[in-house]
């Protein structure tokens, strides 16, 4: 029980205090000061009951039942893993990172239809796209390496190797060069320049 | 992006086919596309959607490096050499000593991958070493 709650009970007990009196003297009873307290005491505890039972009636679902229940709705898609919740007098506030604008809105769509959630606070923030990460090109040493073996099976044709280009010239058949450029391809060039290339029939 | 328009329709049959890990990326006025394909088929397929966009491959704007994913140690793979037997070396590269050779269509095991070019096989006789897997296609593809 917080400050405020203490506050807020001495205020009724005296409101209890004073509508005793009221009655007291309606009644035209002349109490002592014991059993004025007492009688106070009795009046509040009465209402406090009665104030009591029509709150349980109205339900009121917990903040920390609401958050339960919202964690458990989130977790049914995978695209919200990075998403937590957090209840307060029924308004959620959902932050975290999601990977698009769609996930982002279904998640509050998610987290609104909960039972006891009034609003959702949506916090939630879409991450950036993934940079693509950059193309890895073979040193010379190796692709020339690679492309020794390449070829080996067409001698019509030379190779140089320079800066990650490959360099095809000569002459090959068209069924031949698609084989030997799956082949080159496959050696992670930068480029393979077939300009000096000659496909014969 | 031209480039992208360009093999827009290779792009997207390789996404369409199943190829995994794909990447495609621009750089330098080269267009790269990697990935892992289910099957050999996949792998032709894509191959010959590339030489409909670029006859016989000339541009030099692409590099394809798309692999396929069936080729694993303990698998079968037919030599698939023009008509020569294939060489078996003993270290992965031509400049290592031939120590045997597997027939044109002979069926070899794939005991391992050193790299993508070359591979560890055995032959039914036992013959243990690497050949350039370029010659070898995996059962079922």
């Amino acid at each position: 029980m917080d400050e405020w709650s203490w506050y807020k009970l001495c205020y009724f007990f005296s409101l209890c205090l004073l509508f005793q009196c009221r009655i007291s003297v309606l009644l035209n009873q002349t109490l002592n000061m014991k059993q004025q307290i007492a009688r106070s005491l009795l009046l509040f505890a009465a209402v406090a009951f009665m104030s009591g039972s029509i709150t349980g009636c109205k339900s009121k679902v917990k903040d920390a039942d609401i958050k339960t229940a919202a964690e458990a709705a989130l977790a049914t898609n995978p695209d919200f893993k990075g998403i937590s919740v957090d209840v307060k007098d029924g308004v959620a506030t959902i932050s975290g990172e999601v990977k698009d604008a769609s996930a982002q809105a279904a998640a509050q769509t998610s987290v609104a239809a909960v039972k006891g959630v009034k609003s959702v606070q949506n916090n939630v923030t879409v991450a950036p796209p993934p940079t693509a990460a950059p193309v890895t090109i073979t040193p010379d040493d190796p692709l020339a390496k690679g492309v020794k073996d390449a070829t080996k099976d067409f001698p019509s044709v030379t190779t140089t190797v320079n800066d990650g280009v490959i360099a095809v010239s000569g002459e090959l058949k068209a069924a031949d060069w698609k084989r030997l450029k799956m082949s080159l391809d496959g050696l992670k060039p930068k480029k393979v320049d077939a300009s000096g290339l000659k496909i014969s029939k | 992006m031209a480039l992208q328009a360009k093999y827009k329709e290779l792009t997207d049959a390789a996404a369409a086919s199943g190829v995994s890990n794909l990447q495609v990326r621009e750089q330098d006025g080269v267009l790269y596309i990697d990935g892992i394909a289910p099957n050999g088929k996949v792998k032709d397929q894509l191959w010959n959607i590339y030489d409909k966009l670029d006859p016989n491959f000339l541009t030099g704007d692409v590099v394809m490096n798309v692999k396929v994913s069936d080729a694993v140690p303990g698998s079968k793979a037919t030599v698939t050499t023009e008509k020569s037997n294939l060489n078996i070396r003993k270290g992965p590269g031509t400049d290592q000593p031939i120590v045997g050779k597997a027939a044109h269509h002979e069926i070899v095991t794939l005991v391992s991958k050193t790299n993508d070019q070359w591979w560890l096989i055995r032959t039914n006789n036992g013959e243990e070493g690497y050949a350039y897997a370029q010659y070898l296609t995996p059962e079922g593809s």
